[in-house]
């Protein structure tokens, strides 16, 4: 193996129903039912989507909604201000925790 | 000898490159499908490829480089062809219908007796040919515009389109507006085209079309009447991109996982004719682009009487792909 991700297993995906087939579908099912229209629109959808992808660092998730965003009718500059949501929410998280480290510092401290 | 590539579509033949999709021919075979066509509606008439701009998805090659352009004689061979269709529908296009200097006479010999006249432009081009007079004679005669206009965003619409086409296009879209054209209530139908600035798919026409209004009268007041989206055609400059840039294994594979058999029935090619600027016959402005000539044949308008027989055999290739992908050309 010459490297842990390939860009090939994302067309693979489906083959992880190889010994699960029953729970594969009903993930795929759901999974289909979570993008298609609703309150939201496939292209808010696939937006947020990009950047929880961005959030949990997948590859395989930022190839596919990048692309996925684009043929919904979004550009570069959409998409990019979803990744700093991505990025400002991961970033906040971190530093809300300071205030624990705040917290535990001045209780700690003299 | 120029190659026919030369003389259709493209200035080079086209690089050979492995699409890694089945062969679009195999494919109809394999589902039992056949492709046939139906009555004849419409004339599509390629006055050429000259044209002010180079965009980068052009299928023909089409650019200032280019200098053929329809003659006064085709013209004239054209209009007596026509006659004996009396098509529903004339689609105009190019290049840049709007830099042949017989434009004018066409309009005016075909407009008395064609139901649906239609004038695909670029928007820039109309004004470098003269927007007045133009613009006048299409008001007159009720002439539909068909504008290319990929994108609300100008970065997107720039980098298909060339530096600068946004304020041109926008400046040309308030004009037509101006003149009635696309304003509700209006007769003057002004539609808009959006082609995807990339290796992607188009959005679904129906949504895309309630954003681009949105946008467009949110942030420059412009009215149009239908926006249509269509997959770029991997041929002509859009294919030598996708070759330049290792995309075109994965757009052939990404229009062949979105091949909807049921576009078979509408797609274009089925009731429409498409004529080159010398004249001669083919089933669609594609076919043209890679001189495959209607009915595996070679002929000339002067030679036929009347839209083909319907039932007789569309000749296809692994291009028709970008047509029968998703909601399809239609």
């Amino acid at each position: 193996m010459a490297d842990y991700y390939s860009p090939e297993d994302l067309n693979r995906f489906q083959e992880i129903g190889g010994e699960a087939s029953e729970l594969a579908r009903k993930f795929f099912d759901y999974y289909g039912a979570v993008f298609s229209e609703g309150a939201l629109s496939e292209r808010e959808k696939a937006l947020i989507a990009l950047a929880v992808a961005h959030a949990v660092q997948c590859p395989y998730c930022i190839d596919a909604y990048t692309r996925a965003c684009l043929e919904k009718g979004s550009n570069l500059e959409e998409m990019t201000e979803a990744v700093h949501v991505a990025c400002a929410i991961r970033g906040g998280a971190s530093l809300i925790h300071g205030i624990q480290m705040r917290r535990i510092a001045a209780k700690l401290s003299m | 000898m120029e190659s026919s590539w030369a003389v259709y579509g493209c200035t080079a033949e086209p690089a050979k490159a492995e699409s890694g999709v089945e062969p679009f021919r195999k494919k109809l075979a394999r589902l039992g499908k056949t492709l046939l066509r139906a009555t004849g509606t419409t004339l599509q008439v390629n006055l050429g490829p000259m044209c002010n701009q180079l965009c980068r998805h052009c299928h023909l090659d089409a650019g200032p480089h280019r200098t053929e352009t329809m003659d006064l004689e085709t013209m004239e061979e054209l209009l007596r062809f026509a006659r004996t269709c009396a098509p529903q529908v004339v689609d105009i296009t190019g290049g840049a219908p709007e830099l042949n200097p017989h434009l004018s006479y066409l309009v005016e010999s075909l407009s008395p007796w064609v139901p649906r006249l239609m004038i695909r432009t670029n928007l820039t081009a109309l004004a470098e040919a003269g927007t007045e007079e133009l613009l006048e004679l299409f008001r007159k005669k009720r002439v539909v515009l068909v504008a290319s206009f990929p994108s609300p965003n100008p970065a997107q619409l720039e980098a298909q389109r060339g530096i600068g086409v946004m304020g041109k296009s926008l400046e040309m879209l308030r004009v037509l507006n101006m003149a009635g054209y696309g304003i509700p209530g209006s007769e003057l139908e002004l539609d808009l085209v959006s082609n995807p600035a990339g290796a992607f798919l188009p959005p679904a026409q129906q949504k895309a079309q309630e954003r681009f209004r949105k946008e467009l009268q949110r942030r420059w007041g412009i009215h149009f009447n239908r926006l249509y989206t269509f997959a770029n055609v991997p041929l002509g400059r859009f294919r030598m991109w996708l070759i330049s840039t290792g995309n075109f294994q994965g757009y052939m594979q990404r229009l062949q996982s979105a091949f909807n058999p049921l576009t078979l029935e509408g797609l274009m090619c089925r009731s429409l004719v498409s004529i080159s600027w010398e004249g001669y016959l083919f089933d669609c402005d594609f076919n043209l682009c890679v001189a495959l000539p209607m009915g595996g044949m070679k002929r000339h308008i002067s030679e036929m009487e009347g839209f083909p027989e319907p039932g007789s055999p569309i000749v296809v290739g692994d291009h028709c792909y970008a047509c029968t992908a998703g909601s399809g050309f239609t």
